[in-house]
């Protein structure tokens, strides 16, 4: 069937089974950073944005996206790259494979709730597991990322739209 | 007070990793984004029975689903056996494989390949393959495995290299002991004696990228094998092996690799798509299910390890009795060595007063998931034992079981009779004892509080150690070499699997040739180009290819300085190399490092371009100490963990913010194995937990509040005094929770995991 929706600010056409899955068909199309860890809704790797709002694509059919707009990091670069820097800085990347889902989801966190606790960091976040760092530079680097945005004196960067 | 490197420039210093940025940005950098998609899909089909022999395979109808390329069985392939295991040759671990066999040994076992144009191909002529199997009774219990009639590898080729005690007639895939002084003579003689049974379940790695393999052929022909490995030099040898082609065909790259922890240290996925190219000339790719990961991977080794430990009524530990029984599954990659560790990396922990020691161990072939390497390899099975033992000592001598350990560690400069006779050159045990007990408040937070909601707060403590390499075998090297513009290409054979070796190993180059570590490029692991290296396992990345490079960039100033000594007509011995430049002492004139480039490069001079190896006679342990706080439900048995504080000793830190994570992810994985991963199979063989679904990994809100320091030692024959960092984190949790549970409600629980069903069925029993 053909599947029309708007990928990271572009319209596209594409062919894709009535059972091809969001994560396959992004993938596709060349939106590599979004990821498969697990197949059955447990890791958050696969996190893309429907219409803003954070979703595993391993459950979304392809054919539910149509007429939607997904938003994958390959279309957040620029609002992410700031902020992954103290996450870098922390050394909390480590093999990296979890990354993009966890970017994409505090990307989506951040723009709901400019300021959120660490209780509400964990909590938005619980759903993107990360086997390598035990979670606490993952933290750090948010706070130290929201810590130089209070000193700027101005909104963290996540709540652009 | 140990010797501390304050000139340091790089070395020391918490540089960002080199791939940091592309990865967070989530650039293409793994398997699956960097190899043609249009290859063939490679896909298993699996067991479902624990042993059985396959009487018949028809594989017509699936032959005939459009788009399949081939369908392999056991007549297809190679009948030589071989082993998986990513060690050194010979290797330990028995010759117990075939690429397919016909006899099949636990559920999930490989029993044909197939492969076609696209996965759904793939997966119609998976269930078209029409299999007919002898069911044989199948080996379950491993307490029962040791001369059971039932043989897990009856037949009549399988070997053992190595002399491991190994015996395919009595399922033993090792047996062996080693011991020092009459143990049970001092053990009669003790006041106290603890002795108590420890299980320890088969965890899996869970890596977060799945195996995974690629492989075509390159334009000579050769089979290019494009894999997820931690050991890229092993994984050609094993396939030479394998598919009986001679090494000198087959080249093996890694791409960046989504996690390890030990998992690809075995050529789990890398057979199957190579012999589809081989069959067939074309391209392959096989990417393993999560549910693959979970029935047949290389999980950690279950075991059940039997601690007698002597002590006189003041405290002082006399003897200590271990026996491990050690379950390999299927197969035995890496079973005779994992076992060792599980005494040699627990006992010496007390070398403080120990007059004897004996440990003895079984290592059982099942028809279970086989095992293989997960981070800690054997020593955390073995250090739950002996620590929650040493708990349990504590508990019966009324003594605060820190004091119990300052009493008995091991200390600086002490030989460890339990390991090999090594001396610990670098030992800040009791500087980390110290300065965890200060920085927890172990003296006020020791005593269990029950909190207003009727939950109890309760600490538990435990030590560890770890090695640093394989003493003796293993082999690091590195290659650098100047580049035109005065900066460098630093060439290395491990594999950086996300830990950081890459920036480490970049930082001790950077050190050493005085630039800074952004002129050091780093290139690996390719068994084309890269200087021979075992690969990333065993901790041994930091301590032996970091002394591979410290030697190559030693080697490589030498001939930078022959070729300005000849440059500027002196002597190399008037000579001073002084990072960008190398200059006469008497200041008589300099050449600048971007002028040596060039002139090696016009007309003819010797390669500015140096490889050394390293190998240890010795493998210098890093210690810990880990103590946490729990917070224990006793209506629902729930067990969270509060806080936890680990102070390590892993020599010099070379990249301080590297060696934070490498802790703060081995305490969370650690925690987890306390608390929830467990294995599991049924009457039939088969596992429970093969998703995510079941098998729950640690979120970010089951972990509690992370405190690292570390307590720096200096190693003398490390790299810039450098021990390794990457296993030993892992292992504090299990008994250092453990006891904790003990302290807040009164019950020793000797099996993992600690489950809020333990926990409460405990409570409830003792208040019988």
């Amino acid at each position: 069937m053909e599947i029309k929706l708007n990928l990271n600010g572009k319209a596209i056409t594409a062919q894709a089974d009535p059972d091809t899955l969001l994560l396959d068909f992004v993938r596709a199309q060349g939106c590599v950073s979004v990821k498969r860890g697990c197949d059955t809704a447990n890791c958050g790797l696969c996190t893309v944005l429907l219409d803003g709002t954070p979703v595993l694509s391993c459950s979304v059919l392809a054919a539910w996206a149509a007429g939607h707009s997904v938003q994958t990091l390959e279309g957040l670069q620029s609002e992410a790259e700031e902020f992954v820097s103290f996450i870098a800085d922390q050394g909390a990347d480590q093999c990296g494979f979890c990354n993009p889902g966890f970017v994409m989801n505090t990307i989506a966190l951040l723009r709901e709730n400019p300021d959120p606790t660490d209780e509400e960091i964990r909590a938005f976040l619980a759903g993107n597991l990360c086997r390598c760092s035990g979670y606490d530079g993952q933290l750090r680097g948010i706070r130290a990322y929201l810590n130089s945005k209070k000193e700027q004196g101005g909104a963290p960067r996540g709540t652009e739209q | 007070m140990p010797r501390v490197e304050q000139n340091n420039k790089v070395v020391g210093r918490p540089v960002r990793k080199k791939d940091a940025m592309r990865l967070l940005l989530g650039k293409p950098a793994y398997l699956e984004d960097v190899t043609p998609a249009g290859c063939l899909v490679v896909k298993v089909l699996r067991s479902p029975h624990a042993h059985a022999l396959i009487r018949e395979i028809n594989t017509a109808a699936a032959g005939k689903v459009p788009g399949v390329a081939g369908i392999y069985t056991w007549q297809d392939v190679p009948q030589k056996r071989y082993a998986q295991a990513g060690q050194t040759y010979p290797e330990p671990s028995p010759y117990d494989r075939l690429i397919l066999d016909r006899r099949v040994r636990f559920v999930g076992d490989a029993v044909a390949i197939v492969a076609a144009e696209t996965e759904k191909a793939a997966d119609r002529a998976l269930k078209l393959i029409k299999v007919q199997y002898d069911a044989q009774p199948a080996v379950l219990d491993f307490h029962t495995a040791k001369d059971n009639p039932v043989l897990v590898h009856p037949e009549e080729d399988w070997k053992a290299l190595c002399p491991v005690g190994a015996d395919n007639q009595r399922n033993l895939c090792a047996c062996g002991s080693d011991s020092a002084g009459d143990v049970d003579g001092v053990l009669a003689d003790c006041d106290v004696v603890v002795e108590h049974t420890y299980h320890t379940k088969a965890c899996q790695q869970a890596m977060m990228e799945t195996f995974r393999t690629y492989t075509e052929l390159d334009p000579y022909g050769r089979l290019h094998v494009v894999s997820s490995t931690q050991i890229v030099f092993h994984v050609r040898r094993i396939l030479s092996h394998a598919l009986d082609i001679p090494v000198s065909r087959i080249h093996v790259e890694k791409p960046r690799i989504g996690g390890g922890f030990g998992a690809k240290q075995t050529v789990v996925a890398e057979v199957y798509p190579a012999l589809v190219t081989l069959k067939t000339g074309r391209p392959a790719r096989m990417i393993y299910t999560r549910r693959e990961c979970q029935i047949a991977g290389s999980p950690r080794h279950e075991m059940e390890v039997r601690v007698r430990v002597g002590a006189d009524r003041s405290g002082r530990i006399r003897a200590m009795d271990v026996y491990t029984l050690s379950n390999t599954g299927a197969y035995g990659e890496h079973g005779p060595t994992t076992v060792g560790l599980s005494g040699h990396k627990s006992i010496p922990l007390y070398s403080g007063g120990l007059e004897a020691f004996r440990f003895s161990y079984d290592v059982v072939y099942t028809n279970q998931q086989a095992a293989g390497a997960y981070r800690g390899y054997g020593a955390t099975q073995g250090i739950f034992a002996v620590e929650s033992a040493v708990n349990e000592l504590a508990a019966k001598l009324a003594i605060d079981p820190v004091q119990l350990r300052l009493r008995n560690m091991v200390r600086e400069g002490q030989t460890m009779p339990a390991y090999y006779n090594e001396k610990a050159l670098a030992c800040a045990l009791d500087r980390c004892m110290l300065r965890c007990a200060e920085r927890f408040d172990w003296e006020h937070r020791r005593i269990p509080r029950v909190q207003p909601d009727g939950k109890i707060r309760a600490a538990g403590v435990a030590m560890a150690m770890q090695g640093s390499g394989i003493s003796g075998v293993d082999v690091g090297s590195a290659t650098i070499k100047l580049d035109d513009q005065g900066g460098y290409s630093l060439t290395i054979g491990a594999a950086d699997m996300g830990t950081g070796c890459d920036t480490i190993l970049a930082q001790m180059a950077a050190e050493c040739m005085d630039c800074p570590v952004d002129d050091v490029a780093v290139f690996g692991a390719d068994t084309d180009a890269s200087p021979y290296d075992s690969g990333s396992y065993a901790s041994s990345t930091t301590y032996v290819t970091g002394r591979a490079v410290e030697k190559a960039c030693a080697e490589l100033k030498r001939k930078i300085c022959a070729l300005a000594a000849e440059l500027l007509g002196c002597e190399a011995s008037d000579l001073e190399f002084s990072g960008r430049q190398v200059r006469r002492l008497d200041g008589g004139g300099a050449v600048s490092l971007t002028d040596i480039a060039t002139r090696s490069m016009c007309g003819t001079a010797p390669a500015m371009q140096a490889t050394c190896s390293h190998s240890s006679p010795t493998s210098p342990p890093p210690f810990m100490v880990g103590m946490v706080e729990i917070e224990l439900d006793p209506e629902t048995g729930s067990v969270r963990p509060l806080e936890y504080v680990a102070v390590v000793d892993c020599g010099t830190p070379i990249n301080p913010n590297l060696a934070r994570i490498q802790t703060e992810g081995g305490l969370v994985q650690g925690i987890g194995m306390a608390l929830y991963e467990n294995v599991t199979t049924n009457a039939l063989g088969q596992i429970a937990e093969n998703s995510f679904m079941q098998y729950k990994l640690p979120t970010r809100q089951d972990m509690g509040t992370l405190h690292v320091e570390f307590e720096p030692s200096y190693e003398p024959t490390g790299p810039f005094g450098a021990k390794s960092i990457g296993e030993i984190v892992i292992n504090t949790p299990s008994p250092a929770i453990a006891h904790a549970i003990y302290n807040a409600t009164g019950v020793w629980h000797r099996e993992l995991p600690i489950t809020p069903e333990k926990v409460l069925l405990g409570i409830l029993h003792k208040a019988k």
